[in-house]
């Protein structure tokens, strides 16, 4: 039988790993969103 | 019962998994590779270089330029950890970190290192200015390859000439904040520079034996303890007055006047102090766990010679902490509150 996997540690300190990778990426891709985002700004709100 | 390391890899033999006392990885342990308390005084001296400029920058990209500084200490760090996982596994300061204590593979410690190196550099370049991108590479590749990996093994000047890499982040703040980095941005980094030595060998009298144990030439471990207290004294007397040179240079006013002199005063103090003392003569008598920032000593005699030296030693290391705080809280006040600087006719 495999074991839950939610009372496996090695499983457990994967997933932590695995989530905050995810959340690091996420984080990463909004940062370099907002940031082109504000050079854009100034470079393309006075045309408008 | 002793812990068996584990690596991060969740690979265990036969005999591991009978004895181990088996903790994986978590994200935590990869966060601590990236060195934090390190990393937050880097943001610190690079958020005051960045203010001190008093330039108006947006403040999404002003604390994008901090982010990008401190995940590139955070990345030299990790590359540290890897290189120096050895060295580390045997001091009592550095065992516990994650490579040396088998919870992540040195392998894993580098990745992370380059990666970090290069997101950190590619986003100051393309968000801020490639003068602050140029900076920041120049502070990773001379903390990792020259300090780590050559300096540090190999001279007892290593923290001498690898405290640049520590120096320069106000430098790239102020370039973050302008695009370019005149005398007062050099004089930032010149203060953390001059301020390195006093305040490291101030540490490593006390813990000379753990250096030599790890076989790092370190001042003391080299040309001893009475040549380590008189370098240090010299070094305090050079960089005082480099520490009051702001109100020079119009980068410092009133405030920054009274912290840099005053603190100044009592570092010199402290420095004599240690210049006539004996510490780093004996080794450091106190109980293998207690915290290296612990400035208390009970000063106990060491075979039959006073050791009271140390004390003295501790107290150096603890007050450089909090002067070079002081200097830089003193900077980013003015800056925030937009107080006078000062030009004071040499």
């Amino acid at each position: 039988m495999t074991p839950r996997k939610d009372l496996d540690p090695a499983a457990k300190a994967r997933g932590g790993r695995n989530i905050a990778l995810g959340l690091g990426l996420a984080a990463f891709v909004i940062l370099v969103f907002v940031v082109t985002v504000v050079k854009l700004g100034g470079n393309v709100g006075p045309h408008f | 019962m002793a812990r068996t390391p584990v690596l991060s890899g969740d690979v265990l033999t036969p005999d591991d998994a009978a004895t181990a006392t088996v903790r994986h990885a978590r994200w935590q342990d990869y966060f601590q590779l990236m060195k934090p308390r390190v990393m937050s005084l880097v943001v610190f001296t690079a958020l005051t270089g960045l203010l001190a400029a008093r330039t108006p920058i947006h403040p999404l990209l002003g604390a994008v330029a901090v982010f990008c500084i401190a995940v590139g200490a955070g990345a030299s760090g990790a590359l540290n950890m890897w290189y120096d996982a050895d060295i580390d596994a045997k001091m009592r300061r550095t065992r516990g970190r994650p490579v040396p204590a088998g919870l992540v593979k040195g392998e894993e410690a580098a990745t992370l290192g380059v990666v970090l190196s290069l997101l950190s550099v590619m986003l100051m370049g393309m968000a801020i200015n490639w003068l602050a991108a140029g900076l920041l590479a120049f502070t990773i590749v001379f903390y990792a390859v020259v300090y780590t990996m050559w300096l540090k093994r190999w001279t007892a000047q290593n923290i001498v000439i690898g405290g640049l890499a520590g120096a320069l982040p106000p430098a790239i703040g102020w370039a973050a904040a302008t695009g370019h980095a005149p005398l007062n941005a050099w004089l930032m980094v010149l203060i953390i520079f001059l301020w390195t030595p006093p305040h490291f060998w101030a540490l490593s009298l006390y813990i000379s034996t753990d250096y030599a144990k790890a076989g790092v030439p370190m001042l003391p471990v080299v040309k001893g303890a009475k040549e380590t207290r008189r370098q240090i004294l010299l070094y305090s007397l050079v960089l005082i007055p480099v520490c009051i040179a702001p109100v020079f240079t119009g980068l410092g006013g009133g405030l920054y006047l009274a912290v840099s002199g005053l603190g100044g005063l009592v570092f010199l103090t402290l420095a004599w102090r240690v210049f006539a003392s004996t510490a780093g003569d004996a080794a450091d008598p106190r109980p293998a766990d207690r915290d290296l920032y612990e400035v208390k000593d009970e000063a106990p005699a060491a075979k039959g010679k006073p050791v009271g030296g140390a004390k003295d030693a501790r107290n150096l290391f603890a007050f450089s902490i909090l002067y070079l705080f002081a200097l830089f809280a003193a900077l980013l006040a003015e800056a925030v509150l937009g107080l006078k600087v000062l030009e004071l006719p040499l």
